[in-house]
């Protein structure tokens, strides 16, 4: 094929092609798979290294002597409950791709599976399919705009995502935030989280064959959008948390609302309990399933629910209190074993306890401003534009410029739905972030996905992924 | 906090002008003070905008990095949370390693920063001390260039394969789409 002149380049390249030091076996060691890809150019003499190998490039499953690569897909690493398998012949080992378009991997996740039988001995997980680069683009976006940014990374819990890059901002500036402005921030995402959850349950239950949580979740999961909805103007990417306050003060009746959302919301639990924690089906499915121990979570840095279920006693809401969610009284649920079960039973408790703080925040809700009086971050009101072309000028400039932020380097973070969500700033003192790293708590989870899954069998996999709640917008980013 | 970071990421140069003009200072939190004692040439810096946001941070040579972070692991820091990279561009070095680690024990948070140098974007793993910076030591490489020595698998994660580049280097150009007419004014 070698009748187009990029095709006679490539020949060119060809013969270049042979097998590459490496070990005896032929495979390969990290820094020469970082060039080598197993591809030739079509036309070409197959070379024999090829034969045996996938087009994986970098992504295969490495061959099984070349430890310590291996001591991450086998989840060995920390704990060694690794069952030695008996020998098994080469030919009696398959590799199951499952993913990227699996409905089961919520989203665009891939994992690799060695299965001796049924019995998963193996897994790589693969991700990627989603990168969009988010973090380059924060860098050519004021302060001001990147919220829009920040909001699309976790499409489940956005409110989250604002706020962790609205403080990471006003730290920076050291701007106080009024009361009701922390008041509403913490409404909106506990709501958020209550939200989220509630996604987590109708495509959990939907996973391991309860067709009906489906219908549910998503239906009371419906009143809270409706509420977003009326308070943002959008049901998800709100743009509604900034740095300095919030985008609009609450509407007229959203007391009234909230009080909607809370029988919704609580009678709907109480069907779910009903329906789920004593059935024997269910138990099955996840009792014992894809185990994590608290030091495991701890060395991969799984937080949140999932760490919790392990019973690693730790929330940040508690530890390092944040918009002032220290003084609302919740407790936060712990597991005892750290399977699937008991991810279920922490993250519906935890909707409990959100619903509680709602309460809180609806009966202490401060009056005042919802936004800060500094007329650095924060635009003049809307009436003042009307008379006075300062005013008019300040509103351009914040919008069209931005505000400039000190130089400085911070780290913030907030408990979202599914753990630690981290927002590392830094700003050389202009407008725009000179980098903005998110440390999203989904990532750590599909690291850690090899400690769970290897020694189960495959059904267990969808239970266990869908109890960890990974969002792959947030793993990618 | 930044001046003082910066100043002293070359510490063969700037040693003997930091005893001279100031002593050192161990930090006031006692878990870190300890932590200091058998490391005199890590700077610690401590930084709070706001009330109850306190941040801890420890400025840490290549050489040292490992013995470091295994005494930090040590100390209590039991949870891997975090590592990134910046690109500083025109300073010396040029990025920075950024390593994030959390002791839920004691409910303390410490980042230890790494200076890399631009011509020679290497510096140890500490994936065989924690074992969860293997994929974000992987996000690192892909998309900063800095290679992890020791890492058991130093493989591009959300980019292809293929790529050329590493893009969140300020000297990656992010592309454009070809505007017309904007030259327009000078070619006439």
């Amino acid at each position: 094929m070698s009748d187009t002149p990029n095709n006679t380049e490539g020949d060119a390249q060809a013969p270049t092609l042979e097998p590459p030091t490496g070990s005896a076996d032929g495979s390969l060691d990290a820094a020469e798979r970082r060039r080598v890809h197993d591809i030739w150019v079509a036309g070409t003499e197959e070379p024999d290294w090829i034969a045996n190998a996938t087009d994986e490039g970098a992504q295969e499953l490495l061959p099984r002597d070349m430890d310590p690569a291996l001591q991450i897909q086998r989840g060995i690493a920390v704990d060694d409950d690794f069952v030695d398998e008996p020998i098994v012949v080469e030919d009696e080992r398959q590799i199951l791709n499952m993913g990227p378009q699996h409905p089961a991997t919520h989203g665009v996740l891939r994992l690799h599976l060695e299965l001796d039988g049924e019995t998963i001995r193996r897994v790589k997980p693969i991700i990627g399919y989603l990168h969009t680069g988010m973090e380059k683009t924060a860098e050519n976006l004021t302060y001001m705009q990147g919220g829009t940014n920040v909001t699309r990374m976790d499409y489940l819990s956005p409110l989250n995502n604002e706020l962790c890059y609205a403080l990471a901002v006003e730290q920076l500036l050291g701007v106080e935030i009024p009361p009701r402005a922390q008041a509403i921030r913490i409404l909106m995402t506990e709501l958020n989280r209550i939200a989220s959850h509630l996604i987590w349950v109708a495509t959990f239950g939907m996973d391991i064959g309860a067709l009906s949580m489906m219908i549910y979740g998503f239906r009371d999961r419906e009143a809270i959008l409706a509420f977003f909805e009326k308070v943002t103007g959008l049901r998800m990417n709100h743009n509604y948390i900034r740095p300095g306050g919030v985008a609009a003060d609450l509407p007229e009746g959203w007391e009234e609302d909230i009080d909607g959302i809370f029988d919704i919301v609580g009678s709907g639990l109480d069907d779910y309990v009903d329906l789920l924690n004593r059935n024997p089906i269910f138990l099955d499915r996840t009792r014992g399933v894809g185990v994590l121990t608290p030091e495991e979570a701890q060395a991969y840095g799984v937080t949140g629910p999932a760490a919790r279920a392990s019973g690693v006693n730790f929330d940040l809401r508690k530890a390092f209190p944040y918009s002032g969610i220290e003084q609302y009284e919740f407790d936060v649920p712990l597991g005892k074993h750290g399977d699937t079960l008991d991810r279920y039973l922490v993250r519906m408790e935890e909707m409990r306890q959100s619903l509680r703080i709602v309460q809180q925040v609806l009966e202490t809700m401060p009056p005042g401003d919802y936004r800060t009086d500094d007329r650095k971050v924060t635009p003049p009101p809307r009436k003042r534009i009307d008379e006075s072309m300062e005013a008019l000028i300040h509103h351009f400039k914040l919008f069209t410029e931005g505000f400039k932020a000190p130089a400085g380097e911070v780290y913030q973070a907030v408990e979202s739905p599914r753990g630690e969500l981290g927002m590392h700033l830094v700003s050389k003192g202009g407008s725009k972030p000179w980098r903005l790293h998110a440390r999203t708590p989904s990532f750590a989870i599909v690291q850690a996905l090899p400690v769970m899954l290897t020694d189960q069998i495959v059904p267990d996999v969808i239970a266990t992924l869908a109890s960890l709640d990974p969002v792959l917008g947030d793993v990618d980013r | 906090m930044t001046e003082e970071t910066t100043a002293q990421e070359e510490p063969q140069e700037t040693d003997e002008a930091a005893e001279e003009t100031i002593p050192r200072v161990l930090p006031d939190d006692p878990i870190l003070a300890r932590l200091a004692e058998p490391f005199p040439n890590v700077v610690f810096t401590s930084f709070e905008p706001l009330a109850g946001a306190r941040q801890d941070t420890a400025i840490v040579s290549r050489g040292e990095l490992i013995a470091f972070v295994e005494a930090v692991k040590d100390a209590g820091f039991e949870t891997f949370i975090d590592v990134c990279s910046v690109d500083h561009l025109n300073r010396k070095p040029r990025y920075d390693v950024v390593i994030n680690l959390l002791s839920m024990q004691h409910t303390k948070r410490l980042i230890v920063k790494v200076g890399v140098p631009g011509d020679d974007p290497t510096v140890q793993s500490i994936s065989p001390i924690y074992a969860g910076a293997n994929f974000y030591e992987r996000e690192v490489w892909d998309l900063m260039g800095i290679v992890f020595e020791g890492h058991p698998d130093l493989t591009r994660i959300v980019l292809p394969d293929e790529w050329e580049g590493h893009p969140l280097r300020k000297d990656y150009s992010v592309g454009s789409v070809p505007v017309q007419f904007k030259g327009s004014h000078k070619s006439s």
